[in-house]
């Protein structure tokens, strides 16, 4: 009698509903993705109940960190071929009277927030990498001695009449720092502020009001 | 992979009978997997889902020209004062500090929920109530109106309001980022229609001193001109 052989079959799976499946939740990230901006330094922001989104273009960021060291940021407008960002270094650099490169102008315009004397601007731009670049973040000046800050708001509004300026401190930064810089802004004829905050609920309805005396 | 080679069992040892190799019509998907798992990972970690919520606050302009005859009145009555110095507590006092008059009685409370939240929503009780039931109605569908009527409704509804307090915020130089960002938001929970922040004044720093020691000031203090 002949052995019975059983069928031999490689053991195997469509992989294909995988891919296909694979496939669109990468169409979607890809699609949904807004890249988080690098940040220049670590930022707890406090939390609000506000729902209002902070705006996609047209902001500058004053960034306070818990030590009171401040950072800024400026976008490049909703259309990125408006290079705002090397319009007002150009501003900043014939008012301290230092000269860029085009190149360095270009990289500038790529980078994103930064908190450094101006001298510095170089080293930081030509920086290695990321790492590096956080060597140079000191905060940046905004004294009434050296008031760097005041000229970094001053030209990016001129160059940017439309830019908003939205404020990310974090929760244990000193309130006073918080206040000179609103009353630096409110100098330079800036009134409403977007304060950062991450968003938590707070259900407060008829019934949490206290029984009537 | 997903293949699992297998040697062709039906090869006899010693045949000399050669036959075209057997190509699976079939391509192997594992690497395109790999692939877009790597892909997938990467964008999930680099996008920003939730974008950053903002608190919007409004100063009123400076104007080194304007005159204190200029400023607004407020009735004392009506005024409360928070002043805020770290550490999470809350002072308040009502009405004004003024001399030749009795000192307000400072009181210390926090951001929890039967804080400083309780005296707001106590004292701003009407508009509370005409603002939240408002919200409910149209959340039940009971009153359908757009976003803008809606928000323009309470803003009115907030300006008619002649009841509630008029809050006047104040921190010294021990106060944290988050107070200020606390209380703006308790103001908008409790639904008061005026608040502002202001400089908080030296009696004021001396009041919140000496209810932390706990002798509160009973009378005006004099303050030395240096």
């Amino acid at each position: 009698m002949p052995k019975i052989k059983p069928p031999v079959s490689t053991p195997r799976i469509d992989m294909t509903p995988m891919v296909d499946l694979f496939s669109l939740l990468l169409i979607f990230f890809v699609l949904t993705a807004s890249f988080r901006p690098q940040e220049a330094a670590m930022i707890d922001s406090p939390a609000s109940i506000s729902e209002k989104q902070a705006p996609d273009f047209n902001l500058m960021t004053i960034f306070i960190d818990k030590e009171g060291k401040v950072f800024f940021n400026v976008d490049n407008g909703a259309d990125s071929t408006t290079k705002f960002r090397q319009q007002i270094l150009q501003k900043m650099a014939e008012r301290y009277e230092m000269t860029f490169t085009p190149e360095e102008y270009d990289l500038f315009g790529r980078l994103s927030g930064f908190g450094l004397p101006l001298k510095d601007m170089k080293k930081w731009i030509h920086a290695e990498n990321s790492e590096k670049r956080e060597e140079f973040q000191v905060g940046m000046p905004f004294d009434s001695a050296d008031n760097q800050l005041g000229y970094w708001i001053l030209y990016s509004r001129i160059v940017n009449p439309r830019a908003e300026v939205a404020i990310k401190g974090d929760g244990d930064a000193s309130y006073m720092v918080v206040k000179e810089i609103m009353d630096m802004l409110q100098d330079n004829k800036v009134n409403k502020f977007n304060l950062i905050t991450n968003f938590v609920t707070e259900e407060v309805g008829l019934a949490d009001l206290p029984p009537e005396k | 992979m997903s293949q699992i080679q297998t040697q062709d069992p039906g090869g006899k040892k010693g045949s000399k009978k050669k036959r075209a190799k057997k190509h699976s019509s079939e391509i192997d998907m594992t690497p395109m997997v790999d692939l877009m798992c790597l892909l997938i990972t990467f964008f999930m970690l680099t996008t920003a889902f939730a974008k950053p919520k903002v608190m919007v606050i409004t100063m009123p302009e400076k104007d080194k020209n304007q005159e204190v005859k200029d400023q607004p009145k407020i009735s004392a009555e009506r005024t409360l004062n928070i002043l805020l110095s770290g550490d999470d507590e809350v002072f308040y006092y009502k009405g004004q500090a003024a001399p030749k008059k009795p000192m307000p009685v400072v009181a210390k409370s926090d951001f929890s929920k039967d804080g400083v939240r309780k005296l707001l929503l106590n004292w701003n009780r009407d508009l509370f109530t005409k603002i939240t039931e408002y919200r409910e109605k149209r959340l039940t569908g009971e009153i359908i109106v757009a976003d803008t009527t809606f928000e323009n409704t309470i803003k009115q509804m907030k300006m008619d309001d002649k009841k509630g307090p008029i809050v006047l915020i104040k921190a010294d130089t021990n106060a944290r980022y988050k107070d200020i960002v606390n209380i703006i938001d308790e103001m908008a929970i409790c639904n008061i229609a005026s608040y502002a922040i202001v400089d908080i004044g030296q009696v004021e720093v001396m009041m919140i001193e000496s209810t932390k020691a706990g002798t509160p000031l009973t009378e005006y203090p004099v303050i030395k001109v240096k």
